[in-house]
């Protein structure tokens, strides 16, 4: 369920102007705000310190466990504040990626976006402040106005609305084929939504919005480089590939002395994407000794990557290693290169485009420098929008997006879990409907009765 | 018409003006709560009649009946006492969506509801056509009936349901009716309309043909029996008077096809509702056949029940095949569907077309913001279906004799009651078409359960003296019940042994490693409760059926209620957030012009009901807010 009207929830906003300041602030205001920053800080406990505090300690990601940023928290407990309501500001590091990634766990983890001007809205509710010094809260509240109707179209890259909608239109099918098995249980006009065919919609479903953050999250492939994981065994052509992405006009001088990392990384720019190559040692050292690939050590580099490369010898049948590698793969943003086509066709084409579908897959004789443009091309479609929309966005509507479509993707998780728990269809479907109805907010489409029309529109119902 | 010559008749507190679903249970409330009320109707023969389906309950329907008994209603004791059949919908989805139906013996439901209302003591039941209001300041005085009498009231009730300027409508033949050939009321809303500025539309609904069940092959069609299962509607229905199956009526299932479309096809040029003679807007949720023919064009069959309309008759229903066709057409389709080549045809199907007093001049309470005193509910709301009448009657009587008693109104919420979320859609949202109740329409779905409705309105019922105290010990005990018996299992502990290991197993699951409470075993999808005593003792007496069914809900499913439950806090944090009366919204400064407009035509009482309306958006409500913190309003005198 949206919300219906905001106005007791609490919010968010970064309140130091956006840029690479030496230390950002990042603003809580409501009753919950001790609760929230609970849920992310790891340190002393907020809600015993005594009130007009600093506190020292770290900003963590429940999810991961990932440390994202050392942090000073100050806390000021109502009625003193300037909303009148519990304050938590965080000091924390400048810089957009430590400053956004802090506000869109607090999104995530139950605060709300502020409104432009909201906080002051809410000191003048409450008295804090008089009409004179309000009436400008109410010049900002107006100007709102006219943006929000055009909230849709404009803040919104096309193509994000649009992928967006298409999802929702995706619930919307299941949810009023349910809606109608329930409010017609006798109609035989539609079939039954089982929660094995919910769960197959949600996994679909889930998969997309997963894809969308990760393009959502364009600005961190810009800042951080695309995570790249070339894998197969040995043999394929591995190491070719690198060579060629690796070629001299290609690689990116990157600053990474004084870091130790597990894996050695390497930068290069394909078509305005920056890939971040993961273990390209392994990727050597396979090669040269021709050893029993380690299974592990793909793994890691795949579980790391946010696209892998699975290279394939076109010229010799798929081995038990290539269908592991396949399968380790699939929940990934996967590029197949069926390489070597120089070579008579030894491979079971038709097996391999049953398992990863035809249009992932791209041939290549890497020797021969053919294909590798289609593969360029590729990478470059599969990113850039989610690069583009990073760097034209406002960054606060970024991070709204982003928290909304995590809740999306944890309403989705919450209707697999209920469909594992042997939870009736129904029930799993009210998380369903949480998922459809975050994804309208990112939209701007929450007309609350779209699913009665596509209801009767689409069923032949009553007497 | 030429009308009675005027005389001074009786007063009363409360004029309840038609006897049908909505109106039974409006003058039953009033008459209850302690006024001396007068239930007017045009035709004695028609109390509490069915015009439509042979039915009462279904998903969203069945909650309301439910919540109607749960409030001291009467429409759940009244079926329950004259089923021909019961049946429980849903079965195999939540306990959220469970839904029970019964068909109805028209006949005896009319029967039985009439005596009720001869045996309330403070009521008076009286054959007559309400024509005009009295209306003095503002405020309903009392009614003049087309005999000329001059009934003074301190509020009135309209629930003219498809009689207020009723009109037939089959092929070409169309004359003014109420329903079932009955005398039509055309003065009334014509007064509302003219005299005090009411905005009246008018809608469409209508009704299949019934066929002489002598003449139907039912061996060509497939069996719809009742349950075996033990269900009724009112708290008070005792278990033991369940009828068995073999003394319940089956409905009978068959099909149109390609022929029967065929025909409505070639006969659209006299179909009224594609010739342009309807005028009135007609219910997605029930459309006419010819409708469905040729909106989904691609279905080659639809399903029609056959519908047994009582036992003292042989009229069957054909639920599925609403129309107004001309006869002769009807005549041709019935004689094309299986089962029905030799039917007879006892009355054909029509459309009829009625008026409607627009949702939105209404207040949550069901009283119109024109007139104080002056409640309406039902068809007149623009609502469809029995149940969706009787809920509005009981809440418009509540208000109607809480009103003419002093007392402050009852206004129940979305979060309360499906008549909650009725009333909430009708004036917030009004409707441009007959309003349906679907459980979709509720977003607090898995809270308004119908096995949770005594749990959720015997309270109010009884705070407003419809409950009585009996009754209300009796629930009393049930919840004490219920509490007891969680209090019980959540003490148990239930430790590894083979006898629990083997029923572990034997449902797929892993044995237990170490004790585990009696409730939470209760929480896994497969337990029940009847299974979870082969393992800890009997409580110290046995539960009821409904008592159990309630710790099997309320523990299984404790998730999602818990977060139900939150999104309702919510709500009510803003629904305690009033709106004075009579803003003057254009002076607001910042509000969208559109708002300005929307709001002051609904007037919403609080800010949750203005944010709800379609137009506003949360900047305007932002605004609205800070206004009415200011208690800087201005208002319209």
């Amino acid at each position: 369920m949206v919300e219906e009207v905001t106005e007791y929830d609490t919010i968010a906003a970064i309140s130091t102007p956006p840029g690479e300041g030496a230390i950002s602030i990042v603003r809580l205001s409501g009753d919950d705000a001790l609760p929230i920053i609970m849920k992310l800080f790891k340190g002393k406990d907020l809600t015993k310190v005594p009130t007009h505090t600093i506190n020292y300690g770290h900003i963590i990601n429940p999810q991961t466990g990932e440390m994202v940023d050392e942090v000073m928290v100050t806390v000021m407990r109502a009625p003193k504040t300037y909303t009148r309501e519990d304050i938590v500001e965080i000091n924390c590091h400048g810089g957009i990626v430590p400053t956004n990634k802090i506000l869109q766990l607090l999104l995530t983890y139950g605060a709300r976006m502020a409104n432009p001007g909201e906080f002051t809205e809410r000191a003048f509710l409450h008295g804090r402040i008089d009409l004179t010094q309000a009436e400008s809260v109410l010049d900002i509240i107006e100007a709102k106005t006219d943006r929000s109707a055009q909230l849709a179209l404009n803040h919104l890259g096309g193509s994000l609305a649009k992928l967006i909608r298409a999802l929702r239109e995706e619930i919307l099918d299941t949810l009023s084929k349910v809606e109608v098995n329930i409010d017609y249980p006798e109609y035989d006009g539609t079939e039954m939504i089982t929660t094995k065919l919910l769960k197959e919609r949600t996994v679909e479903v889930r998969k997309k919005i997963r894809k969308l953050l990760e393009t959502a999250q364009g600005g961190k492939i810009l800042r951080e480089g695309l995570a790249t994981a070339i894998v197969g065994r040995p043999n394929v052509g591995k190491s070719s590939l690198l060579n060629y992405l690796l070629h001299e006009d290609k690689a990116i001088v990157t600053d990474v002395a004084g870091t130790t990392r597990d894996v050695i990384e390497e930068y290069v720019n394909i078509k305005g994407i920056p890939l971040k190559l993961i273990d390209t040692a392994g990727i050597r050292e396979t090669e040269d000794k021709v050893e029993k690939i380690g299974v592990e050590r793909s793994r890691k580099a795949i579980n790391q990557g946010d696209l892998v490369i699975l290279v394939l010898n076109a010229s010799e049948p798929l081995t038990e290693e290539d269908r592991q590698l396949i399968d380790l793969t699939k929940d990934k943003q996967r590029i197949v290169i069926m390489n070597k086509i120089d070579l008579p066709m030894q491979i079971e084409m038709a097996e391999v485009e049953e398992l990863v579908g035809k249009e992932n897959i791209i041939r290549t004789s890497i020797k021969n420098a053919q294909g590798v443009d289609e593969l360029e091309s590729r990478i470059k479609e599969m990113f850039a929008d989610g690069i583009e929309s990073s760097q034209n966005e406002v960054i606060i509507n970024n991070a709204r997006h982003v928290a909304l479509l995590n809740k999306a993707s944890n309403s989705l998780d919450a209707v697999l879990t209920g469909i594992e728990n042997g939870m009736p269809v129904d029930l799993c479907q009210t998380d369903l409907r949480d998922a459809w109805e975050y994804l309208g907010e990112i939209t701007g489409d929450s007309y609350k009765d779209e699913l009665l029309d596509e209801l009767f529109s689409k069923f032949c119902l009553g007497k | 018409m030429q009308e009675g010559k005027p005389y001074k008749a009786k007063d009363y507190d409360v004029i309840v003006v038609g006897a049908g679903h909505a109106g039974c249970e409006a003058a039953l409330a009033a008459a209850r709560m302690g006024n001396k009320t007068l239930l007017m109707t045009i035709n004695l023969e028609m109390v509490a009649f069915m015009p439509c389906n042979p039915s009462v309950g279904g998903p969203a329907k069945g909650t309301v009946v439910r919540e109607i008994d749960a409030l001291g209603g009467e429409m759940g004791k009244n079926i329950d006492k004259t089923y021909i059949q019961m049946r429980m919908l849903n079965t195999s989805k939540g306990p959220a969506v469970r839904a029970l139906r019964a068909q109805a013996d028209k006949r005896q439901y009319s029967i039985e509801m009439k005596h009720t209302l001869e045996e309330e003591p403070n009521l008076t039941l009286r054959q007559g056509m309400v024509d005009d209001l009295i209306v003095e300041d503002g405020k309903v005085t009392g009614v003049v009936s087309s005999t000329g009498a001059h009934y003074g009231a301190k509020a009135v009730v309209l629930t003219t349901g498809t009689s207020a300027r009723g009109r037939i409508i089959i092929g070409e033949l169309m004359y003014s009716s109420g329903p079932n050939n009955s005398q039509p009321a055309l003065e009334l809303t014509k007064n509302l309309e003219e005299k005090y500025g009411f905005d009246i539309v008018r809608f469409k609904t209508g009704t299949p043909p019934r066929v002489d069940g002598n003449t139907i092959h039912y061996d060509e069609t497939e069996e719809q029996p009742g349950d075996e299962d033990v269900n009724h509607f009112s708290f008070e229905s005792s278990d033991d008077e369940y009828l068995p199956v073999k003394d319940q009526l089956s409905c009978w299932l068959t099909y149109t096809n390609e022929k029967v479309h065929q025909i409505i096809r070639d006969n659209l040029d006299r179909a009224p509702m594609f010739t342009g003679v309807i005028e009135g807007v007609g219910p997605r949720y029930c459309p006419s056949i010819e409708d469905k023919v040729v909106r989904f064009a691609d279905k080659d069959r639809h399903q029609l029940f056959l519908e047994p309309e009582g036992r003292t008759t042989d009229e069957y229903y054909v639920d599925g095949l609403s129309t107004s066709l001309p006869e002769e057409v009807q005549l041709q389709m019935l004689h094309n569907i299986k089962g029905l080549e030799d039917v007879e045809m006892m009355r054909p199907g029509y459309a009829i077309e009625y008026d409607v007093v627009s949702p939105y001049q209404l207040r949550p309470t069901l009283e119109t913001k024109k007139i104080r005193g002056l409640y309406t509910a039902g068809q007149i709301n623009g609502t469809s279906g029995y149940e969706e009448a009787a809920g509005q009657g009981l809440i418009a009587g509540i208000n109607a004799g809480r009103y003419a008693l002093g007392k402050d109104q009852i206004v129940l919420k979305r979060s309360d009651a499906y008549i909650g979320v009725l009333v909430d859609d009708l004036v917030t949202k009004g409707t441009n078409e007959p309003y349906r109740l679907l459980t979709s329409r509720a977003e607090y779905r898995l809270i308004l359960r119908h096995d949770n409705a005594d749990l959720r309105l015997t309270e109010l019922g009884h705070q407003i003296g419809l409950i009585s105290d009996e009754r209300y010990a009796k629930f009393e005990q049930k919840k004490a019940d219920i509490e007891n018996e969680k209090q019980r299992l959540e003490s148990i502990r239930i430790k590894p042994n083979p006898e629990i290991d083997a029923y572990l197993e034997a449902h797929g699951d892993r044995p237990l490693k170490d004790g585990v409470l009696a409730s939470d075993m209760l929480r896994r999808p497969y337990m029940t409760y009847k299974d979870l005593l082969q393992f800890i003792p009997a409580p110290d007496h046995p539960l009821d059926r409904r008592v159990i069914e309630q710790i099997e809900i309320q523990y299984k499913y404790a998730g999602y209620i818990k977060k139900a439950e939150e999104k309702v806090e919510k709500l009510h944090r803003m629904e305690a957030k009033k709106i004075p009366e009579k803003i003057d919204y254009s002076a607001i400064d910042g509000l969208a012009t559109e708002a300005v407009e929307k709001l002051s035509k609904i007037q919403p009482e609080t800010l949750a009901q203005a944010s709800r309306i379609s137009g506003v958006n949360p900047a305007d409500i932002s605004i609205l807010a800070v206004y009415i913190q200011q208690g800087k309003i201005k208002k319209i005198d």
